[in-house]
Protein backbone atom coordinates (compact mmCIF):
# COMPACT_ATOMS: atom_id res chain seq x y z
CA UNK A 1 0.00 0.00 0.00
CA UNK A 2 1.97 2.88 -1.49
CA UNK A 3 1.04 6.84 -2.32
CA UNK A 4 1.74 7.11 -6.04
CA UNK A 5 4.48 10.02 -6.43
CA UNK A 6 3.93 13.01 -8.45
CA UNK A 7 5.84 15.74 -10.02
CA UNK A 8 4.01 18.21 -8.21
CA UNK A 9 5.02 16.38 -4.64
CA UNK A 10 8.35 18.84 -5.18
CA UNK A 11 7.13 22.23 -5.74
CA UNK A 12 7.85 23.93 -2.28
CA UNK A 13 4.76 25.35 0.30
CA UNK A 14 2.23 23.31 -1.80
CA UNK A 15 -0.19 20.58 -1.21
CA UNK A 16 -2.08 19.76 -3.53
CA UNK A 17 -5.86 18.06 -2.78
CA UNK A 18 -4.72 14.33 -4.26
CA UNK A 19 -6.17 11.03 -3.09
CA UNK A 20 -3.27 11.24 0.03
CA UNK A 21 -4.21 14.71 1.21
CA UNK A 22 -8.34 13.67 1.03
CA UNK A 23 -8.06 10.33 1.83
CA UNK A 24 -7.01 10.66 5.73
CA UNK A 25 -8.61 13.79 6.43
CA UNK A 26 -12.27 13.25 5.36
CA UNK A 27 -13.58 13.76 8.60
CA UNK A 28 -12.33 16.53 8.53
CA UNK A 29 -13.34 18.50 5.70
CA UNK A 30 -17.04 16.90 6.34
CA UNK A 31 -16.74 19.00 9.40
CA UNK A 32 -15.50 22.21 6.90
CA UNK A 33 -17.72 21.29 4.32
CA UNK A 34 -21.36 21.46 6.87
CA UNK A 35 -20.56 24.63 7.11
CA UNK A 36 -22.21 25.75 4.51
CA UNK A 37 -25.07 25.84 7.02
CA UNK A 38 -25.70 28.93 9.13
CA UNK A 39 -27.30 26.54 11.66
CA UNK A 40 -23.79 24.43 11.74
CA UNK A 41 -22.05 27.54 11.71
CA UNK A 42 -23.65 28.24 15.28
CA UNK A 43 -23.41 25.12 16.98
CA UNK A 44 -19.83 25.04 16.03
CA UNK A 45 -19.36 28.47 17.11
CA UNK A 46 -21.16 27.26 20.68
CA UNK A 47 -18.95 23.95 21.46
CA UNK A 48 -16.19 23.98 19.14
CA UNK A 49 -14.87 20.90 20.94
CA UNK A 50 -18.46 19.08 21.28
CA UNK A 51 -18.59 19.54 16.82
CA UNK A 52 -14.94 18.29 16.12
CA UNK A 53 -15.82 15.00 18.35
CA UNK A 54 -19.16 14.99 16.66
CA UNK A 55 -17.36 14.57 13.11
CA UNK A 56 -14.69 12.02 14.44
CA UNK A 57 -11.70 14.13 14.02
CA UNK A 58 -8.26 12.66 15.69
CA UNK A 59 -6.97 14.46 18.19
CA UNK A 60 -4.10 16.27 15.84
CA UNK A 61 -7.06 17.42 13.49
CA UNK A 62 -8.73 18.59 16.59
CA UNK A 63 -6.18 20.85 18.54
CA UNK A 64 -5.89 22.82 15.06
CA UNK A 65 -9.15 23.28 14.61
CA UNK A 66 -9.66 24.99 18.35
CA UNK A 67 -6.63 26.83 17.66
CA UNK A 68 -7.23 27.91 14.15
CA UNK A 69 -4.07 26.66 12.88
CA UNK A 70 -4.88 26.89 9.26
CA UNK A 71 -1.07 25.51 7.93
CA UNK A 72 -1.46 22.53 10.46
CA UNK A 73 -4.60 21.80 9.02
CA UNK A 74 -3.81 22.14 4.98
CA UNK A 75 -0.82 20.00 6.06
CA UNK A 76 -3.35 17.62 7.70
CA UNK A 77 -5.60 17.32 4.31
CA UNK A 78 -7.81 19.90 4.90
CA UNK A 79 -9.24 21.56 1.26
CA UNK A 80 -8.63 25.12 0.89
CA UNK A 81 -11.95 25.67 -0.36
CA UNK A 82 -13.63 23.96 2.78
CA UNK A 83 -11.00 25.58 5.32
CA UNK A 84 -12.19 29.29 3.76
CA UNK A 85 -15.55 28.07 5.27
CA UNK A 86 -14.28 28.09 8.79
CA UNK A 87 -12.28 31.34 8.33
CA UNK A 88 -14.21 33.43 6.24
CA UNK A 89 -17.98 33.75 8.70
CA UNK A 90 -15.42 34.52 11.07
CA UNK A 91 -13.86 37.45 9.32
CA UNK A 92 -10.85 36.17 8.06
CA UNK A 93 -10.56 36.39 4.42
CA UNK A 94 -7.91 34.86 2.16
CA UNK A 95 -5.59 37.33 2.59
CA UNK A 96 -5.56 36.30 6.39
CA UNK A 97 -5.22 32.59 5.91
CA UNK A 98 -2.33 33.40 3.01
CA UNK A 99 -0.28 35.31 5.65
CA UNK A 100 -0.61 32.62 8.41
CA UNK A 101 0.22 30.30 5.80
CA UNK A 102 3.60 32.72 5.26
CA UNK A 103 3.78 33.67 8.93
CA UNK A 104 3.74 37.47 7.87
CA UNK A 105 0.67 40.18 9.09
CA UNK A 106 -2.32 40.56 6.52
CA UNK A 107 -1.06 44.11 5.48
CA UNK A 108 2.12 42.43 4.66
CA UNK A 109 0.66 39.67 2.75
CA UNK A 110 -1.43 42.49 0.52
CA UNK A 111 2.16 44.57 -0.24
CA UNK A 112 3.31 41.20 -1.47
CA UNK A 113 -0.52 40.68 -3.97
CA UNK A 114 -0.12 44.56 -4.62
CA UNK A 115 3.67 44.20 -6.34
CA UNK A 116 2.30 41.82 -8.64
CA UNK A 117 0.61 44.73 -10.45
CA UNK A 118 3.60 46.93 -10.73
CA UNK A 119 4.78 47.32 -14.16
CA UNK A 120 1.59 45.77 -15.53
CA UNK A 121 0.67 48.24 -18.24
CA UNK A 122 4.17 48.41 -19.60
CA UNK A 123 3.90 44.72 -20.04
CA UNK A 124 0.87 44.30 -21.64
CA UNK A 125 1.74 47.10 -24.34
CA UNK A 126 4.77 45.14 -25.28
CA UNK A 127 1.91 42.19 -25.97
CA UNK A 128 -0.14 44.52 -27.72
CA UNK A 129 -4.01 44.51 -28.22
CA UNK A 130 -5.29 45.12 -24.58
CA UNK A 131 -7.91 47.29 -23.76
CA UNK A 132 -6.88 50.11 -21.16
CA UNK A 133 -10.23 52.16 -20.97
CA UNK B 1 -29.81 24.75 -35.70
CA UNK B 2 -28.03 26.29 -32.40
CA UNK B 3 -25.18 27.78 -32.78
CA UNK B 4 -22.00 29.47 -31.31
CA UNK B 5 -21.85 32.86 -30.97
CA UNK B 6 -18.50 33.16 -29.59
CA UNK B 7 -16.58 32.38 -26.17
CA UNK B 8 -16.15 34.61 -23.17
CA UNK B 9 -13.22 34.46 -19.99
CA UNK B 10 -13.55 35.30 -16.61
CA UNK B 11 -12.44 34.78 -13.49
CA UNK B 12 -14.49 33.90 -11.26
CA UNK B 13 -13.72 34.30 -7.25
CA UNK B 14 -15.38 35.47 -4.13
CA UNK B 15 -14.14 38.90 -3.91
CA UNK B 16 -15.71 39.71 -7.69
CA UNK B 17 -18.63 39.31 -5.76
CA UNK B 18 -18.12 40.71 -2.26
CA UNK B 19 -16.68 43.85 -4.43
CA UNK B 20 -20.14 43.69 -6.62
CA UNK B 21 -22.71 43.36 -3.50
CA UNK B 22 -20.90 46.75 -1.79
CA UNK B 23 -20.58 48.64 -4.74
CA UNK B 24 -17.11 48.93 -5.10
CA UNK B 25 -16.85 49.05 -9.00
CA UNK B 26 -15.62 52.66 -9.09
CA UNK B 27 -13.10 52.33 -6.48
CA UNK B 28 -8.97 52.67 -7.20
CA UNK B 29 -8.57 49.01 -6.48
CA UNK B 30 -11.62 47.32 -8.47
CA UNK B 31 -12.21 50.48 -10.99
CA UNK B 32 -9.44 49.04 -14.03
CA UNK B 33 -11.08 45.28 -13.60
CA UNK B 34 -14.84 46.12 -13.52
CA UNK B 35 -14.11 48.90 -16.26
CA UNK B 36 -12.93 45.89 -18.85
CA UNK B 37 -15.82 44.52 -18.50
CA UNK B 38 -18.17 46.95 -20.42
CA UNK B 39 -16.92 45.68 -23.63
CA UNK B 40 -17.66 42.50 -23.01
CA UNK B 41 -21.23 43.75 -21.86
CA UNK B 42 -21.61 45.46 -24.74
CA UNK B 43 -21.05 42.92 -27.65
CA UNK B 44 -23.32 40.85 -25.35
CA UNK B 45 -25.83 43.23 -25.91
CA UNK B 46 -25.44 43.18 -29.74
CA UNK B 47 -24.99 39.29 -29.86
CA UNK B 48 -28.19 38.68 -27.61
CA UNK B 49 -27.77 34.98 -26.87
CA UNK B 50 -30.48 32.81 -26.01
CA UNK B 51 -28.27 30.58 -24.20
CA UNK B 52 -25.14 30.63 -21.71
CA UNK B 53 -23.48 27.64 -21.22
CA UNK B 54 -21.23 27.93 -18.11
CA UNK B 55 -18.03 26.18 -17.47
CA UNK B 56 -17.03 26.39 -13.81
CA UNK B 57 -15.88 24.16 -11.18
CA UNK B 58 -18.10 23.64 -8.03
CA UNK B 59 -15.95 24.36 -5.01
CA UNK B 60 -17.73 22.56 -2.28
CA UNK B 61 -21.79 23.32 -2.69
CA UNK B 62 -23.26 21.13 -4.62
CA UNK B 63 -20.83 18.13 -4.83
CA UNK B 64 -18.45 16.72 -1.53
CA UNK B 65 -16.36 14.48 -1.53
CA UNK B 66 -18.48 11.77 -1.35
CA UNK B 67 -19.35 11.90 -4.92
CA UNK B 68 -17.17 14.21 -7.66
CA UNK B 69 -17.67 13.70 -10.90
CA UNK B 70 -14.73 14.77 -13.37
CA UNK B 71 -17.25 16.39 -15.58
CA UNK B 72 -21.06 17.07 -15.10
CA UNK B 73 -24.04 18.93 -16.69
CA UNK B 74 -27.10 20.26 -15.42
CA UNK B 75 -30.14 19.11 -16.76
CA UNK B 76 -32.72 21.20 -15.06
CA UNK B 77 -35.55 23.77 -15.52
CA UNK B 78 -33.75 26.00 -12.76
CA UNK B 79 -30.74 26.24 -11.07
CA UNK B 80 -30.32 27.71 -7.79
CA UNK B 81 -27.62 29.77 -5.80
CA UNK B 82 -26.71 29.32 -2.21
CA UNK B 83 -25.52 29.93 1.12
CA UNK B 84 -21.98 28.61 0.33
CA UNK B 85 -20.33 29.71 3.68
CA UNK B 86 -18.09 32.52 2.15
CA UNK B 87 -20.72 35.29 3.00
CA UNK B 88 -21.55 36.32 -0.49
CA UNK B 89 -24.86 37.21 -1.46
CA UNK B 90 -27.55 34.84 -2.90
CA UNK B 91 -28.39 35.75 -6.41
CA UNK B 92 -31.46 34.75 -7.33
CA UNK B 93 -32.47 31.48 -9.01
CA UNK B 94 -31.67 31.03 -13.16
CA UNK B 95 -33.53 29.20 -16.13
CA UNK B 96 -32.22 26.29 -17.29
CA UNK B 97 -33.09 24.34 -20.33
CA UNK B 98 -33.46 20.76 -20.38
CA UNK B 99 -34.04 19.49 -23.43
CA UNK B 100 -30.93 21.38 -24.88
CA UNK B 101 -28.64 19.74 -21.63
CA UNK B 102 -30.24 16.19 -22.36
CA UNK B 103 -29.19 16.39 -26.13
CA UNK B 104 -25.47 17.88 -24.97
CA UNK B 105 -25.11 14.97 -22.54
CA UNK B 106 -26.82 12.42 -25.04
CA UNK B 107 -24.24 13.63 -27.42
CA UNK B 108 -21.45 13.57 -25.55
CA UNK B 109 -21.54 10.40 -24.40
CA UNK B 110 -21.97 9.41 -28.10
CA UNK B 111 -18.96 11.08 -28.42
CA UNK B 112 -17.37 8.49 -25.63
CA UNK B 113 -17.43 11.83 -23.27
CA UNK B 114 -19.16 9.85 -19.96
CA UNK B 115 -20.64 13.15 -18.65
CA UNK B 116 -22.63 13.04 -15.43
CA UNK B 117 -26.19 14.41 -15.45
CA UNK B 118 -27.45 16.22 -12.35
CA UNK B 119 -31.20 17.05 -12.25
CA UNK B 120 -30.92 19.35 -9.37
CA UNK B 121 -27.83 21.39 -8.74
CA UNK B 122 -26.72 24.29 -7.15
CA UNK B 123 -24.69 26.90 -8.42
CA UNK B 124 -21.69 28.48 -6.40
CA UNK B 125 -19.82 30.99 -6.84
CA UNK B 126 -17.90 29.66 -9.90
CA UNK B 127 -21.31 30.14 -11.87
CA UNK B 128 -22.89 33.11 -10.88
CA UNK B 129 -20.10 35.59 -10.48
CA UNK B 130 -19.44 35.44 -14.24
CA UNK B 131 -23.44 35.43 -15.14
CA UNK B 132 -23.50 38.53 -12.33
CA UNK B 133 -20.50 40.50 -13.69
CA UNK B 134 -22.44 40.20 -17.36
CA UNK B 135 -26.05 40.71 -16.25
CA UNK B 136 -26.36 42.21 -12.93
CA UNK B 137 -27.49 45.69 -14.60
CA UNK B 138 -30.82 44.06 -15.86
CA UNK B 139 -33.96 43.25 -13.63
CA UNK B 140 -33.28 39.44 -14.34
CA UNK B 141 -31.38 37.13 -16.50
CA UNK B 142 -31.85 37.29 -19.98
CA UNK B 143 -30.30 34.15 -21.01
CA UNK B 144 -31.63 30.55 -20.16
CA UNK B 145 -28.34 28.53 -18.53
CA UNK B 146 -26.41 25.59 -18.81
CA UNK B 147 -24.14 24.26 -15.80
CA UNK B 148 -21.41 22.71 -16.93
CA UNK B 149 -18.99 21.45 -14.21
CA UNK B 150 -15.74 20.06 -14.21
CA UNK B 151 -13.30 19.41 -11.36
CA UNK B 152 -10.89 21.12 -11.15
CA UNK B 153 -10.52 20.57 -6.78
CA UNK B 154 -10.11 16.76 -6.16
CA UNK B 155 -7.04 15.57 -8.25
CA UNK B 156 -6.50 13.78 -10.07
CA UNK B 157 -8.18 16.26 -12.41
CA UNK B 158 -8.76 16.24 -16.38
CA UNK B 159 -5.61 17.14 -18.31
CA UNK B 160 -5.76 20.28 -20.19
CA UNK B 161 -5.82 18.11 -23.16
CA UNK B 162 -8.58 16.19 -22.29
CA UNK B 163 -10.59 19.67 -21.62
CA UNK B 164 -9.59 21.01 -25.35
CA UNK B 165 -11.28 18.21 -26.53
CA UNK B 166 -14.09 18.18 -24.45
CA UNK B 167 -14.76 21.41 -26.34
CA UNK B 168 -14.75 19.98 -29.55
CA UNK B 169 -17.10 17.35 -28.77
CA UNK B 170 -19.26 20.19 -26.83
CA UNK B 171 -19.22 22.38 -30.37
CA UNK B 172 -20.74 19.30 -31.99
CA UNK B 173 -23.32 18.49 -29.66
CA UNK B 174 -24.13 22.33 -29.59
CA UNK B 175 -24.67 22.77 -34.11
CA UNK B 176 -26.67 19.25 -33.91
CA UNK B 177 -29.55 20.58 -31.58
CA UNK B 178 -32.31 21.26 -33.95
CA UNK B 179 -33.47 24.29 -32.69
CA UNK B 180 -32.42 27.69 -33.49
CA UNK B 181 -30.52 29.14 -30.56
CA UNK B 182 -27.68 31.35 -29.93
CA UNK B 183 -25.36 30.20 -27.74
CA UNK B 184 -22.43 31.46 -25.92
CA UNK B 185 -20.13 29.84 -23.73
CA UNK B 186 -18.04 30.94 -20.86
CA UNK B 187 -14.70 29.55 -19.80
CA UNK B 188 -14.32 30.98 -15.86
CA UNK B 189 -11.87 30.58 -13.09
CA UNK B 190 -8.13 31.60 -13.49
CA UNK B 191 -5.88 32.97 -13.78
CA UNK B 192 -3.17 32.37 -11.44
CA UNK B 193 -3.81 31.84 -7.97
CA UNK B 194 -2.68 30.42 -5.17
CA UNK B 195 -4.62 30.46 -2.16
CA UNK B 196 -3.18 27.47 0.04
CA UNK B 197 0.38 27.06 1.62
CA UNK B 198 3.60 28.83 2.18
CA UNK B 199 3.73 29.55 -1.46
CA UNK B 200 0.08 31.29 -1.38
CA UNK B 201 -0.07 34.61 -3.09
CA UNK B 202 1.78 33.56 -6.04
CA UNK B 203 0.47 35.91 -8.96
CA UNK B 204 2.72 34.42 -12.18
CA UNK B 205 1.78 37.77 -15.12
CA UNK B 206 3.70 36.22 -17.59
CA UNK B 207 2.51 32.35 -17.30
CA UNK B 208 -0.90 34.51 -17.64
CA UNK B 209 -0.40 36.81 -20.55
CA UNK B 210 1.12 33.80 -22.41
CA UNK B 211 -2.16 31.98 -21.30
CA UNK B 212 -4.20 34.86 -23.37
CA UNK B 213 -1.99 34.35 -25.90
CA UNK B 214 -2.01 30.53 -26.07
CA UNK B 215 -5.82 30.39 -25.63
CA UNK B 216 -6.32 32.91 -28.67
CA UNK B 217 -3.91 31.51 -31.00
CA UNK B 218 -2.06 28.48 -30.13
CA UNK B 219 -4.08 26.52 -27.56
CA UNK B 220 -1.65 23.32 -27.88
CA UNK B 221 0.54 25.49 -25.48
CA UNK B 222 -1.68 25.00 -22.92
CA UNK B 223 -3.06 21.55 -24.07
CA UNK B 224 0.28 20.11 -24.27
CA UNK B 225 1.06 21.31 -20.59
CA UNK B 226 0.79 18.76 -17.71
CA UNK B 227 -1.25 19.28 -14.43
CA UNK B 228 1.91 19.78 -12.15
CA UNK B 229 3.44 22.07 -14.64
CA UNK B 230 0.71 24.27 -14.63
CA UNK B 231 0.28 23.97 -11.07
CA UNK B 232 4.25 24.84 -10.82
CA UNK B 233 3.11 28.24 -12.97
CA UNK B 234 -0.71 29.10 -12.04
CA UNK B 235 -0.36 27.98 -8.98
CA UNK B 236 -3.07 25.24 -6.95
CA UNK B 237 -6.07 27.34 -7.67
CA UNK B 238 -4.53 28.70 -11.06
CA UNK B 239 -5.35 25.12 -12.54
CA UNK B 240 -8.90 25.96 -13.24
CA UNK B 241 -7.57 27.65 -16.43
CA UNK B 242 -7.70 24.09 -18.14
CA UNK B 243 -11.56 25.47 -18.48
CA UNK B 244 -10.59 27.87 -20.72
CA UNK B 245 -10.27 25.33 -23.21
CA UNK B 246 -13.19 23.46 -22.96
CA UNK B 247 -14.41 27.29 -24.04
CA UNK B 248 -11.35 27.56 -26.90
CA UNK B 249 -11.97 23.73 -28.01
CA UNK B 250 -15.98 24.69 -28.89
CA UNK B 251 -14.65 27.06 -31.57
CA UNK B 252 -13.17 27.33 -34.65
CA UNK B 253 -9.56 26.87 -35.21
CA UNK B 254 -9.23 30.51 -36.17
CA UNK B 255 -10.69 33.05 -33.91
CA UNK B 256 -10.92 36.55 -33.90
CA UNK B 257 -10.59 38.57 -30.83
CA UNK B 258 -13.24 41.57 -29.74
CA UNK B 259 -12.14 42.01 -25.96
CA UNK B 260 -8.85 41.47 -24.48
CA UNK B 261 -8.25 42.55 -21.07
CA UNK B 262 -6.08 41.61 -17.97
CA UNK B 263 -5.79 43.34 -14.49
CA UNK B 264 -3.82 42.04 -11.38
CA UNK B 265 -3.96 42.06 -8.51
CA UNK B 266 -7.60 41.10 -7.83
CA UNK B 267 -7.68 39.93 -4.22
CA UNK B 268 -4.85 36.93 -4.61
CA UNK B 269 -5.62 36.43 -8.60
CA UNK B 270 -4.70 37.52 -11.85
CA UNK B 271 -7.65 38.30 -14.15
CA UNK B 272 -8.09 37.43 -17.24
CA UNK B 273 -10.92 38.48 -19.68
CA UNK B 274 -11.52 37.67 -23.50
CA UNK B 275 -13.76 38.10 -26.19
CA UNK B 276 -13.41 35.67 -29.34
CA UNK B 277 -15.94 34.75 -32.06
CA UNK B 278 -15.13 32.49 -34.75
CA UNK B 279 -13.23 34.09 -37.73
CA UNK B 280 -15.52 32.96 -40.20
Amino acid sequence: MVWRKHDYDKIPGTYVFDGKHAHSAYNLNKLLFSFNSEENRREFARDKAAYADKYGLTPEQKKALLEDDFLGLLRMGANIYYLAKLCVPRGFTVQHAGAAFQGITPDEFKAKLAQKGEGLIEKLERVGGYWNG
Amino acid sequence: MARIVGGVTTSHIPAIGNAMTEGLENTPYWKRFFDGYEPVKRWLEDVKPDIALVVYNDHGLNFFLNNIPTFAIGCADRYDNADEGWGLKTLASFEGDAQFSWHIAESLVEQHFDIATCQEMLVDHGFVIPMALMWRHLPKWPVKVIPFAVNTVQHPIPTARRCYQLGKALRKAIDSYPEDLKVVIFGTGGMSHQLQGERAGLINVDYDLKTMESVISDPEWLARQTTSEIIENAGTEGVEIIMWLVMRGALDDQVKVVHKHYHTPISNTGAGVLVLQNAA
